[in-house]
């Protein structure tokens, strides 16, 4: 399993599932954070881009996904909310700074990647004393991610994917470093290969994982080069120590994994958390720890009808077996969250494989 | 003047008079002609093209261009694409109130050193003013009219299968300096838009003898819409080797960075030319040394008849990748979003 959306990307991209031998298969992870941030989440940040006086910022694709209705920040902003696409969360202090008399919240998502960027964000509008910012935190954690998918839940027995080695995602590994997931091949006894997210690289990391199966070595390989240090990045990590701590999280498709995310430490948290700052609906209403108990509530996004985007999400299918994939649900009519973000599973297959007879956009009115 | 635009501007009194006589009178063909509610033009004889285009781009001004450059070169291109030499141009203004007057005068001297570029004159225009708040500094729309002069008509209709694809250089530039600056990345050296007329290149493929079966501007939605769109209306299936396509290292950084496919982004001074087999040399003789490249053929693989463009072939954009394997090339599903990580 590549578990990273990007290496999904990469791998629909250049076709290399197609070059590979028979006998070898890619299995497609849950690795996009716009897929796995909760319905119940994304309510909450809609529901604060609709107050008067707020501006909602945050990244590019987290603007399109639906929450538990089918609206999305995008379709606010169109209905008149204030809402601001980010490529840095740092960008927010100059925005806060420039509108006093308003309030700034960043919706702040994503893996250990963009989370310290996230820390950062923090520390410099707790040091600065911004008063007019806050932030609606869903960081996720990929390696509790990882193991959740190998062990089914306790319950009734659920299929588990047959996934017998891990590719993991470069860039995660590169802040945290490899020691978890050196933790993960001991508990399990499976091979995991550090991959990039170039086609030589990736073919590279699928390389070192067979021939670790092949000889039944379960062990930690990196095969993202000098990208990736085992102590990761330092800085970084001290940065996510200072402002974070591990929650379990719920995952959109996934369900409560345990260690599954971050929150803001209280330190932070009592100043810069936004379910504080404003009444928000539901399971966010003035509670501290917030983001553990998110997303409890039914998700019509993604368990409507014929939609399997829970299986793919876990690795069980592929969305080529699904049967509303390219029929029902569309990038432009999105059914499950795989196919509303570009790194999804099923975005990356429509977009590189669509089926035939696809019904695509209608083109650009005027070029 | 002051240094803004005012309400008053647009309101059809003195201001808006004062606005005219000193900014726009410049532009125009004959700036001492009296002004009248429409300018009347001696048509040469022959057949004429027609074409229209609306500018809103964020930022007014960016690296390599700006709005009033665009507004010029974008619709002298629509033009060139018929075969038709640009020959005059109808300018719209929609001036938000506040628009600092020194940003209006370089996008109006852009306007300008374009029209002279491009050989067009501007015959006619309005100008509004609207409240602040109402649109994004200044809207501009454009008219053209072009005069034909490719000897046979040229677009869609007229491909057929074997003919080949050539471009016209390198792709994406337009889209990424664009989105580079709206999202306050700055590529050192700076990444400049492609933002030019391409007239002359299609003059120049007409005097090698070229007869292109069709043209197209690559602008929003980039070469794979614009593909797609041809294949979609011919009925045919076209097939590109990704290798061949070219695109400058920085545009490859940047889209990689933001999570985007350069096929994906805009050019303003680029194109793809059709041509029958026969016509190849001549065209990448005059493509080739501005950066143009042959990037794919038209297959042979049609419509079965009476279901044209119903997709029953299967896909109509293929791309080889350089490892071999092949995939869609499918159009940008929506606006071009930057991903997370």
């Amino acid at each position: 399993m590549e578990v990273c959306g990007g290496q999904t990307h990469a791998i629909l991209r250049w076709g290399l599932d197609q070059l590979l031998p028979p006998g070898l298969r890619l299995i497609h992870g849950p690795g996009c954070p716009v897929c796995v941030t909760p319905a119940a989440t994304i309510d909450a940040a809609l529901a604060l881009a609709r107050r008067p006086g707020v501006i909602l910022c945050s990244y590019g694709d987290m603007l399109r996904v639906p929450g538990s209705t089918a609206t999305s920040l995008l379709a606010q902003r169109a209905e008149g909310a204030d809402v601001r696409l980010l490529t840095s969360p740092l960008q927010a202090l100059a925005l806060a700074r420039a509108h006093p008399h308003r309030e700034v919240v960043f919706f702040a998502v994503g893996f250990e990647t963009t989370a310290p960027a996230t820390a950062l964000l923090a520390r410099c509008a707790r040091s600065e004393g911004l008063a007019n910012l806050s932030l609606l935190t869903a960081h996720v954690r990929v390696a509790p991610a990882m193991e959740a998918l190998l062990q089914p839940a306790a319950g009734p027995p659920t299929p588990v994917c047959a996934v017998q080695g891990f590719l993991a995602a470069g860039h995660v590994c590169g802040v945290i470093g490899t020691a978890e997931l050196r933790e993960l091949v001991k508990r399990r006894s499976l091979p995991v290969v550090v991959s990039g997210f170039g086609p030589l690289e990736l073919m590279r990391a699928i390389l070192a994982c067979v021939r670790l199966l092949e000889t039944a070595t379960p062990r930690l390989l990196n095969a993202y080069g000098p990208v990736v240090r085992p102590e990761g990045n330092p800085v970084a990590r001290a940065l996510l120590e200072e402002v974070f701590e591990v929650v379990d999280q719920p995952w959109r498709g996934l369900g409560l994994i345990p260690g599954g995310g971050l929150a803001m430490r209280e330190s932070f948290a009592a100043t810069l958390d936004a379910g504080r700052r404003f009444p928000l609906p539901g399971p966010f209403a003035g509670s501290p720890g917030v983001t553990s108990s998110l997303g409890r509530g039914p998700d019509p996004v993604s368990d409507s009808g014929p939609c399997i985007a829970a299986a793919i999400l876990r690795g069980q299918a592929t969305p080529l077996q699904c049967p509303a994939f390219g029929r029902g649900c569309t990038p432009e009519h999105p059914l499950g969250a795989p196919m509303v973000s570009g790194e999804g599973a099923c975005a990356a297959y429509h977009q590189y494989r669509p089926p035939q007879g696809a019904a695509r956009s209608a083109p650009p009115l005027s070029r | 003047m002051s240094g803004r635009i005012l309400l008053g501007h647009g309101g059809g009194g003195t201001l808006s008079q004062q606005l005219i006589d000193i900014e726009l009178r410049p532009l125009y063909a004959d700036p001492g002609a009296p002004l009248h509610d429409a300018a009347s033009l001696a048509l040469p004889h022959g057949r004429l093209a027609f074409s229209t285009d609306g500018y809103v781009v964020h930022p007014l001004e960016f690296p390599g261009g700006d709005i009033g450059r665009l507004a010029v070169v974008g619709t002298c291109n629509d033009l060139a694409m018929a075969g038709a030499r640009p020959w005059a141009l109808s300018l719209g203004l929609i001036l938000e109130e506040g628009l600092e007057l020194a940003v209006l005068r370089r996008i109006l001297a852009s306007v300008a050193a374009a029209t002279a570029e491009c050989g067009v004159q501007v015959v006619t225009g309005d100008t509004k003013v609207v409240e602040r708040g109402k649109a994004d500094g200044a809207f501009l729309t454009t008219s053209g009219i072009g005069l034909r002069v490719a000897a046979e008509p040229i677009g869609p209709g007229r491909i057929v299968a074997g003919d080949q694809l050539v471009v016209s250089g390198d792709l994406g530039r337009h889209g990424m300096a664009i989105l580079m600056a709206r999202h306050g990345l700055d590529p050192h050296p700076p990444l400049l838009s492609d933002c030019a007329p391409l007239w002359p290149l299609v003059e120049a493929l007409l005097a090698h003898g070229v007869r292109p079966h069709c043209l197209r501007d690559l602008t929003r939605g980039g070469l794979a819409s614009a593909l797609q769109e041809l294949a979609t209306e011919a009925g045919l299936r076209v097939r590109l080797i990704e290798e061949r396509i070219p695109v400058a290292p920085a545009v490859r950084r940047g889209a990689d960075l933001l999570g985007l496919d350069p096929l994906h982004l805009a050019n303003e001074g680029r194109l793809v030319a059709v041509v029958a087999p026969a016509d190849l040399e001549a065209t990448l003789a005059v493509l080739e040394p501005q950066g143009g490249a042959w990037i794919g053929a038209v297959e042979r693989e049609e419509d079965p008849p009476g279901h044209e463009g119903a997709d029953l072939a299967g896909p109509r954009l293929l791309l080889r990748t350089a490892f071999g394997s092949e995939r869609v090339l499918s159009p940008p599903a929506g606006d071009l979003l930057p991903r997370i990580c």
